[in-house]
């Protein structure tokens, strides 16, 4: 047995060399952090986020048709995923049994570990081949497909959370499930769908891969999703590869503005957590 | 009072009725979407499958112009780069998690645990972009001739770096995939009942030995599972890896030589791809990718499920 | 509600048995509940006498896996008969819980009115949930404030809301689950007084573990218990005084005397 002494000091070399790892992790992150807001902030101005790409090799231009391409397409994304995504959710707290819940719990899991770009071939081949047409709505398609595991998940543990004495309060004032689900669990159980929902845009709203073949980019304004779109993260990526100096300064610019919108959607999710806690009791 | 007989009114159990079918309708359409996933990449990589059948997995040559297509320099290099993230993550992503489950002071372990977790949050292309301008040039002038300095001697060190390569790929990839591997893992560590660590201090051992020679054992197998997990995501991710892995389709033995994954392969060909063939053989890579990321992501939940369960059962 | 005409509803249950799953938790329940009056399902925990109650206006059956055996009627009609819509018979039964359970997102006001038909309006739903207030002694403490949280009240207001609640449907039978239990004594003993306010009006059946409130409060008791895994069984029931001065059964002597429970 090793002396007392020589074991403390294992203890406080191990000890030091985890809070050493944990610090490393979060360095990197601050560090990277920094790169982007300071070569970022240098590219960030109203001219980059109001106006349209200029053609290539050409300085100057901005990014607007890429952000407005991204929510666009972000949003019908959501418009598919949040029905599906919550009901089903829904469906798994409320009426699943057995056999059928394990199985669509287990598929959630294992779809939300799917490459993106194994999700943006199914899209090409669903909505973009058939019709031999890019599409921002293709996009929307394997975004929302992105989304799906996260909703399903977080739903159903919104509504799980809930005390079953509430829904049973419901039941037994001769309510049907429907209107106790609907008028009294589930706004109980709403800010947490929210926040769930909040978590999946952030997933979905910095994806690059699927868009490649879907999306596919524009140099132009477009509203109608069922053209090709310009997006925010694929821009960034096209610029981040290109030889062009400025096209790559832009990069870090749409860079900048990815990460500031991911990271407020995280933290506005993280509110709306802390207030769901104050309702009950 | 009008007569309140029981079976009067049927409304309201038509209302339910309608709400459940709706609601089954909902997970469904869920089911039919991942039917949908694995049957649309199936028949999309079909004629791939006819022309070259398996050797698919071991042919060497990637020749968009001769319209040979072969696998294996793209699974060397995708698993090579997720190997060096792996191995990266999991030592600084299990130490982390030790120090934020058990030793970490509140006050410090809350935002070090929500800074990790944000890093989570940053988007791919994010990462390939500080990759490729920050990362590579600070590997070809400063690491890499470092670590040729003193390990030259290894052939996984020896030739010329172009900052681009096998290594800073899984340089990148490692850092993606840490806040994985910290959260797992420290969820993991945390179920481990309290009962246990008191047991084994009262014994006498000390708080790092109690870690390591008991919760962590007891933990094994989730955090294995966390890895795996984390690896499921190094092995598929595309758009951080094209950037900074230098998209040469060859096998070589030197970390420093550019190579090409089964992803970053399907991101920068496919719209690119002239004939069927070639289109047919990226969706075989994508179904591969499929069929890999099943198999380990199932492998890891089971894994991790086995030690939550187990400290359930312990209580 | 109040001043209408007491409406006598006769409850009983014939056979009864009750299942989760494959277990079973009460067997052979053949029970009638006095019309009007208050009857006490007492017991050791573990007995059924929860479950029992729960059968009645088939919350039991909310449970997975949870079923029934044997008859529950309701006037005579079976209430778990193919063709009953278990929402009306739960307007026709109200149930309290042993914990108050308001619901958290709505208002005190709404809170009471939640169990009315979205038909019913304005004036004639104020007045309803007035009156449902007033008849638990809750009008005057919260009249200022119908609008905020329920999650402000004590836990005593809590469970009167709830039972304000539950009157407000305007039931024939009222189950309550160990109403007090989980309330401080003073709240304890103003919704025990509550209760025997209600007795002549409604149809009531409280399950309580507390022995003195059986005696207190009830007119007749119901005295259960289970074997080693088996299910509950009705081992007596007569006339509150009988049980408890004058027990058939050892094993309800023993119960009542503090031997074991």
């Amino acid at each position: 047995m090793r002396s007392y002494r020589s074991r403390r000091i294992a203890g406080a070399a191990g000890i030091f060399w985890s809070f050493a790892c944990a610090f490393v992790a979060a360095a990197s992150l601050l560090l990277i952090l920094g790169y982007i807001v300071v070569k970022g902030g240098g590219a960030l101005n109203w001219q980059f986020i109001t106006q349209l790409p200029r053609p290539v090799g050409i300085t100057g231009g901005g990014v607007a048709n890429g952000i407005l391409g991204s929510i666009i397409t972000v949003g019908i994304a959501t418009l598919i995923a949040a029905p599906i995504g919550v009901m089903t959710g829904l469906y798994l707290a409320l009426f699943a049994r057995g056999g059928f819940a394990e199985s669509v719990r287990f598929l959630s899991d294992v779809l939300s570990g799917i490459p993106s770009i194994a999700i943006g071939l199914f899209a090409y081949s669903l909505l973009v081949q058939p019709f031999k047409h890019f599409s921002a709505l293709s996009a929307s398609f394997a975004f929302a497909v992105l989304m799906l595991p996260l909703l399903i998940r977080t739903s159903e543990e919104a509504v799980r959370s809930v005390p079953r004495t509430i829904l049973e309060g419901a039941l037994a004032l001769g309510m049907t499930t429907f209107r106790s689900t609907l008028r009294i669990v589930l706004p109980v159980a709403w800010p947490s769908i929210m926040t769930g929902l909040l978590l999946s845009i952030a997933r979905v709203a910095g994806e690059t891969a699927p868009l490649l073949f879907t999306a596919f980019g524009s140099q132009f304004w477009e509203l109608n999703p069922t053209n090709p779109m310009a997006e925010l993260a694929l821009q960034v990526f096209t610029y981040a590869i290109s030889p062009y100096r400025d096209w790559q300064s832009q990069a870090w610019g749409g860079a900048l503005l990815l990460v500031m919108a991911v990271f407020a959607l995280n933290i506005l999710a993280r509110l709306l957590l802390k207030s769901r806690v104050s309702v009950l009791r | 009072m009008a007569a309140r007989r029981l079976g009067a009114q049927t409304g309201s159990k038509i209302v339910d009725r309608l709400f459940v079918a709706v609601l089954f309708a909902a997970a469904i359409v869920f089911l039919a979407i991942i039917a949908g996933l694995a049957i649309e990449l199936t028949r999309g990589s079909l004629l791939s499958l006819k022309t070259f059948g398996f050797r698919f997995l071991w042919t060497s040559e990637w020749n968009p112009i001769t319209n040979i297509f072969g696998a294996l320099p793209l699974i060397y290099g995708t698993i090579i780069s997720s190997l060096i993230a792996i191995v990266l993550a999991g030592v600084f992503g299990i130490f982390a998690a030790i120090f934020l489950a058990d030793f970490a002071p509140r006050a410090l372990a809350r935002p070090l645990s929500f800074i990790i977790e944000l890093l989570a949050a940053v988007p791919s292309v994010v990462f390939g972009l500080w990759g490729l301008f920050v990362l590579a040039p600070a590997m070809r002038t400063v690491i890499d001739p470092a670590l040729q300095k003193v390990f030259g001697f290894l052939p996984i060190f020896s030739g010329p770096s172009y900052g681009v390569g096998l290594l800073t790929a899984g340089v990148v990839l490692a850092l993606m995939i840490v806040p994985t591997v910290t959260a797992f893992s420290r969820d993991v560590i945390a179920t481990i009942p309290v009962d246990q660590r008191e047991a084994s201090m009262s014994l006498g051992a000390t708080r790092w030995e109690t870690m390591m020679k008991v919760v962590v054992p007891a933990a094994r197998a989730g955090i294995f599972g966390a890895v795996i997990l984390a690896l499921g995501r190094a092995l598929g991710e595309t758009i951080a890896t094209t950037m900074v892995i230098g998209n040469r389709p060859e096998i070589a033995v030197s970390l420093f030589a550019p190579s090409y994954t089964l992803a970053s392969v399907i991101a920068n060909e496919f719209t690119e791809a002239t004939t069927d063939v070639y289109l047919s053989s990226l969706v075989e890579l994508g179904l591969l990718l499929l069929i890999v990321s099943i198999i380990v992501n199932g492998a890891a939940r089971m894994l991790m499920w086995s030690v939550f369960r187990g400290a359930r059962s312990a209580r | 509600m109040i001043e209408a005409a007491a409406r006598q509803a006769s409850l009983e249950t014939r056979e009864l048995n009750a299942y989760y799953g494959e277990h079973c938790a009460i067997a052979d329940v053949t029970l009638e509940f006095r019309p009007l009056a208050i009857t006490a399902l007492i017991g050791p925990s573990g007995c059924g006498k929860t479950t029992l109650l729960r059968t009645l206006n088939r919350i039991h059956e909310v449970i997975p896996y949870a079923r029934v055996t044997g008859q529950v009627l309701l006037d005579g009609e079976d209430v778990y008969d193919q063709g009953v819509d278990p929402t009306a018979l739960r307007r026709r039964i109200g149930m309290v819980f042993q914990r108050p359970n308001p619901f958290p997102t709505l208002s005190i006001a709404e809170n009471v009115a939640a169990g009315l038909s979205r038909q019913m309006r304005g004036a004639r739903r104020r007045e309803i949930v007035e009156r449902a207030l007033r008849a638990v002694g809750l009008l005057d403490e919260v009249a200022d404030r119908l609008r905020s949280s329920p999650l402000m009240l004590s836990g005593g207001q809590q469970q009167r809301l709830c039972i304000a609640r539950a009157l407000a449907v305007d039931p024939e039978v009222l189950l309550m689950d160990e109403p007090t239990s989980s309330l401080d004594p003073i709240s304890a003993a103003n919704v025990e007084e509550l209760i025997t306010q209600l007795s002549g009006r409604y149809t009531i059946v409280i399950v309580t573990h507390n022995m003195q409130q059986a005696a207190r409060v009830s007119d007749v008791t119901a005295f259960m218990l289970a074997d080693e895994d088996g299910p509950g069984r009705v081992v007596e029931s007569n006339e509150t005084t009988q049980i408890f001065f004058h027990p058939r059964d050892q094993r309800t002597e023993d119960y009542i005397s503090g031997r074991f429970g």
